[in-house]
């Protein structure tokens, strides 16, 4: 087995006893097929058990384990140390949120917008369990099956620089989400998810820097959903005032 | 200490508490619902399950083949009862969750597409590709947001439930943010915390699947049942035990030794089936127990592959091609690609079986309701049984579904039994120690003793004692282990005293369930001296119906071991047989 | 309370130095700005010609200058740079169906080659070029 010692560098926040974050280092023996949070976990585990993170799956789908390596957000679980440029490994919380302690951050603001664009669907009118599934073919699931992939892990949002400029943006995920259920053919709620996202903080804050669609681990491709919503919006606005009687 | 008045508490937002929570909410909007979990909903493990999820859809199916193939797959342990019940409702959950927004895999004519998987005599697995249970998590997570009156509590931890009276009166529980107690006052609480995979050293289960809800109920009085019951899924990824879904097999995927040998034919699964041609519960869709029990015997014989972690034998597809790997299979092909170096388009992927699943639990009935009124439970924390002695592979999703719905049912109708005034005095007592306790853990003296040292010597105890084989001395071995381990546990000191978000105490509080849920395990297996699905010794090969078609029941003793009795299988119309997996007769 | 979640201030003048992805998405904005100044000297070009013949050849003299030549090719540059980043994210934008998928993004991007060679050639050919 080929061991590597190698220095992570971790920013450590205790709001009871700190007025803001340090880094700390820490030397690991790497195993060769190790990810960032194998590292983590071991430093927990033998070297100091004050080190605090969100993880559970280690298969890249819980989303839990979001932070910045080497300035980068990435799923700690899915970054091989070995893909990593050699020398000391900085491990940072997500940008744009607020640190609530070391390496986990507050997430208040995304589960609120993730509500506010209302994420389900929203039938015209409610199918009895009798009248058994929906019909729905392959082309129409395909349609918005890319944008059903977020697992919520925000990477997008620490790499939009939209989102750290103005907090007020609803952001990727969120409007990836809501273009997912826009796009699914059971769905007759797009005019009130307008009503949200078809405004200057919703799709209109958005000018395609395309980060978000970089570092998605779920190839979501956030950037695009949103550029298309913004097509579909600006489309709305013609239809609107130029066939007026359209409107119902 | 903040107190949080409720009707209906759940604990737990994973499938089953997501799906409870709803089903409340649907039942009466003025019912006050609060959701508590110890991650944010889509964090829970339910994301993990793979391949699909069990359900009558097709004309040439039946529900008497569903409830065959589950009661022959559990070895006779289920309650036929409760699997007749179960059976009915799975269609009909299954389609609310398309009603729901659920991208379930489609034919060309816009129906729901199935799958065949391990053990089933017709397919029957609805299936999200290959990211069913990540789909039905965040359905029922988006869903449950249109519902106002489910309060929800992310990243709180529940340490205790509140009895008084002879009957559930709320919880307590740690907001993670704070590290301040809460109280949850309610007078019917529902358990869905999910399974204890992690009391295993190699598991596919995440880091949260620590077995809380289980030693919680278990503390209170309520015994776990059928703990023995460990469900090894036999392709799990050497190293990570990253699972690689059944639907690998049932898309047609076979298992080589180490001569490219298919040898589940020697193990009563043949004859050989013909590549790319899967027969339904004949060789590599035989039932979970057994292929993990061959892959030991290959290991024996020293046919297996050696690796750097482990002897592994080969999952291969490569005769699958691309186009149906990408599209049946696509996460298979990125988690393979990105942690075990293998694209398994051109190459057969080494595997292991790994631990996946507890059929035992916490003793439910039919109707999700434990033996202390007001308590339930659902999902993989539960036991009513389906499962019996080796769960069929994608029943656990729709069960969650199933019994996730009857459980609030349950929590309503005993709410509005209107026998249930909280005893606030009693209440408030509770909480107040509940919390003492937790300062305790605070305020012990340093040691020597690391939970890192308790915790790899509980999940070592479990792989030798209680693996895929066992046999007396091993599991003796094993209980007494885990019995010094449990002593040990109490001297380890927190070196991390902060409240804010301190995962420290929260692991520790963890290891104390563990450890309980661990020693319920092994002395059951211990007690139970026949072999029966996933419960196999090398001491008592034969299935005992005489005096084992029951229910194992351990009951919890403070410091020492559980008490064992034994409770009736439930059997209605299937008498027990021989589970058949040779050629898929009749 | 003991909680105090500590805000990170995003620098919001040097924010785009982070990293190379914001450069190159800064890059692509400032474009415009050349691109602008192109089209007002296309502009200025086009009342110099109004004016009569000495203001025009006066202009001409202009934008042949080394200056001038160096603008040309400067906003030029950044026309490319403008014009293939957006090409390259047009697919992203406009999904085409195409039977169960879409059309695929290379076909898109081609395309847009395509029509910007053909505009490129048909403009060439009436300016007398080629």
């Amino acid at each position: 087995m080929s061991q590597r010692q190698i220095t992570f560098e971790i920013l450590r926040y205790d709001p009871e006893t700190e007025t803001e974050p340090r880094f700390q280092a820490y030397c690991v023996p790497c195993e060769e097929e190790w990810v960032v949070l194998d590292a983590l976990n071991y430093i927990k585990d033998t070297l100091d058990g004050t080190l605090n993170y969100r993880w559970s799956c280690h298969m890249a789908v819980c989303g839990s384990c979001g932070m910045m390596i080497n300035g980068e957000p990435m799923l700690s679980c899915k970054a091989f140390i070995r893909d990593l440029p050699a020398g000391t490994i900085k491990v940072e919380p997500l940008y744009h949120f607020p640190i609530e302690r070391d390496l986990v951050v507050v997430l208040d603001d995304f589960m609120d917008k993730l509500e506010s664009v209302k994420p389900y669907v929203i039938p015209k009118k409610q199918r009895p369990i009798e009248d058994g599934p929906y019909k729905q073919t392959p082309k129409q699931l395909h349609q918005y099956q890319q944008y059903s992939m977020c697992i919520n892990c925000l990477l997008c949002y620490a790499a939009c620089p939209q989102y750290g400029l103005t907090p007020e943006f609803i952001g990727p995920a969120a409007l990836a989400l809501t273009h997912r259920y826009n796009l699914d053919s059971r769905d007759k709620g797009r005019r009130q998810r307008q009503e949200v996202v078809a405004t200057h903080e919703g799709v209109w804050e958005c000018s395609f820097v395309g980060a978000c669609s970089e570092v998605c681990p779920k190839d979501v491709d956030p950037a695009g959903a949103i550029q298309q919503m913004k097509i579909a919006s600006t489309a709305d606005w013609y239809l609107e005032h130029l066939m007026p009687w359209r409107r119902s | 200490m903040e107190t949080i008045e409720s009707d209906v508490v759940i604990v737990g937002a994973g499938g089953a508490g997501l799906r409870a929570a709803i089903a409340l909410a649907e039942a009466d909007p003025g019912l006050r619902i609060s959701l508590l979990s110890k991650v944010y909903p889509m964090r829970s493990h339910t994301c993990a399950a793979e391949g699909g999820a069990a359900g009558v859809a097709r004309s040439d199916d039946s529900m008497d083949l569903h409830f065959g193939d589950t009661v022959g797959g559990g070895d006779w342990l289920c309650d036929q009862d409760a699997v007749e019940f179960f059976i009915n409702e799975a269609p009909k959950e299954l389609t609310r969750l398309e009603h729901w927004g659920c991208p379930w895999s489609r034919e060309t004519d816009g129906s729901v597409g199935v799958r065949p998987f391990g053990g089933m005599k017709i397919k029957r697995t609805w299936f999200a590709a290959d990211k069913t249970g990540f789909h039905l998590l965040h359905t029922l997570f988006q869903t449950s947001l249109k519902f106002e009156s489910i309060r929800r509590f992310d990243e709180v931890f529940t340490t205790d439930l509140l009895v008084s009276d002879g009957r559930i009166q709320g919880c307590c529980a740690v907001e993670m943010r704070t590290g301040e107690m809460k109280q949850f006052l309610a007078p019917a609480v529902i358990l869905c915390t999910g399974g204890a995979g992690r009391i295993f050293p190699f598991t596919t289960n995440g880091a949260i699947k620590t077995g809380d809800g289980m030693a919680l109920a278990y503390r209170a009085g309520v015994p776990l049942k059928d703990m023995e019951f460990v469900q090894y899924h036999p392709t799990g990824l050497p190293a990570t035990g990253i699972l690689l879904t059944e639907g690998c097999r049932g898309e047609g995927g076979v298992l080589r030794n180490k001569d490219g040998y298919r040898y589940l034919q020697d193990y009563g699964m043949g004859p050989e089936t013909p590549l790319g041609e899967p027969v339904l519960k004949t060789m590599e869709l035989g039932p979970r127990d057994r292929l993990s029990q061959a892959f030991w015997q290959e290991q024996k014989k020293g046919n297996t592959v050696p690796t750097k972690w482990g002897d592994c034998v080969l999952l291969d597809m490569t005769h699958l091609g691309e186009a149906r790997i990408l599209e049946r299979l696509p996460f298979v092909h990125e988690l393979a690609h990105a942690y075990a170096g293998v694209d398994i388009v051109k190459e057969a992927v080494p595997i292991r079986p790994v631990v996946h699943y507890m059929m035992g639990g916490i003793h439910t009935d039919i109707n999700a309701a434990t033996p202390l009124p007001g308590l339930f439970a659902a999902g993989e924390c539960a036991c009513v049984s389906i499962n019996g002695a080796n769960r069929l592979g994608s029943n656990s999703l729709t069960e969650l579904l199933v019994f996730g719905k009857r459980a609030a049912e349950s929590a309503v109708k005993y709410v509005r039994s209107g026998t249930t005034k909280v005893d606030r005095a009693a209440a408030d007592q509770q909480a107040n120690a509940a919390e003492a306790r937790v300062q305790a853990l605070f305020d012990r003296p340093e040691s020597t003793e690391t939970m890192t040292a308790v915790r790899n010597e509980m999940t070592h105890a479990m792989e030798t004692g209680a693996g895929i084989y066992r046999e007396e001395a091993m599991l003796k071995d094993t209980a007494d282990a885990l019995a010094k381990l449990r002593q040990r546990q109490t001297s380890i000191a927190l070196r991390d005293k902060s409240k804010v978000f301190n995962t420290e105490f929260t692991q520790l509080v963890e290891l104390g369930c563990m450890l309980d849920v661990a020693q319920a395990v092994a002395v059951s297996a211990l007690a139970r001296k026949e072999s029966r699905g996933s419960h196999q010794r090398l001491d008592h090969v034969e299935r005992d119906d005489e005096t084992f078609l029951k229910h194992s029941m351990a009951h919890y003793q403070g410091e020492d071991a559980p008490r064992m009795d034994y409770l009736d299988v439930v059997i209605t119309k299937s008498r027990p047989g021989v589970r058949d997996y040779s050629g898929a007769k009749s | 309370m003991s909680r105090n979640p500590y805000v990170r201030e995003v620098p919001r003048t040097t924010w785009y130095m982070r990293n190379n992805r914001y450069i190159r998405y800064m890059l692509r904005e400032v474009s415009c700005v050349f691109i602008g100044l192109y089209a007002a000297s296309l502009t200025v070009g086009l009342v110099r010609l109004a004016q009569g013949d000495n203001e025009w050849t006066h202009y001409l003299n202009g934008i042949s200058s080394p200056t001038g030549i160096l603008f040309s090719l400067l906003a030029f540059g950044f026309a490319c740079y403008h014009s293939i980043t957006w090409f390259n994210v047009t697919p992203r934008a406009m999904r085409i169906p195409k039977g169960d998928g879409f059309v695929p993004g290379p076909a898109i991007v081609s395309a847009h080659y395509i029509i910007w060679a053909v505009v490129s050639l048909v403009f060439l050919l009436m300016m007398g070029v080629l």
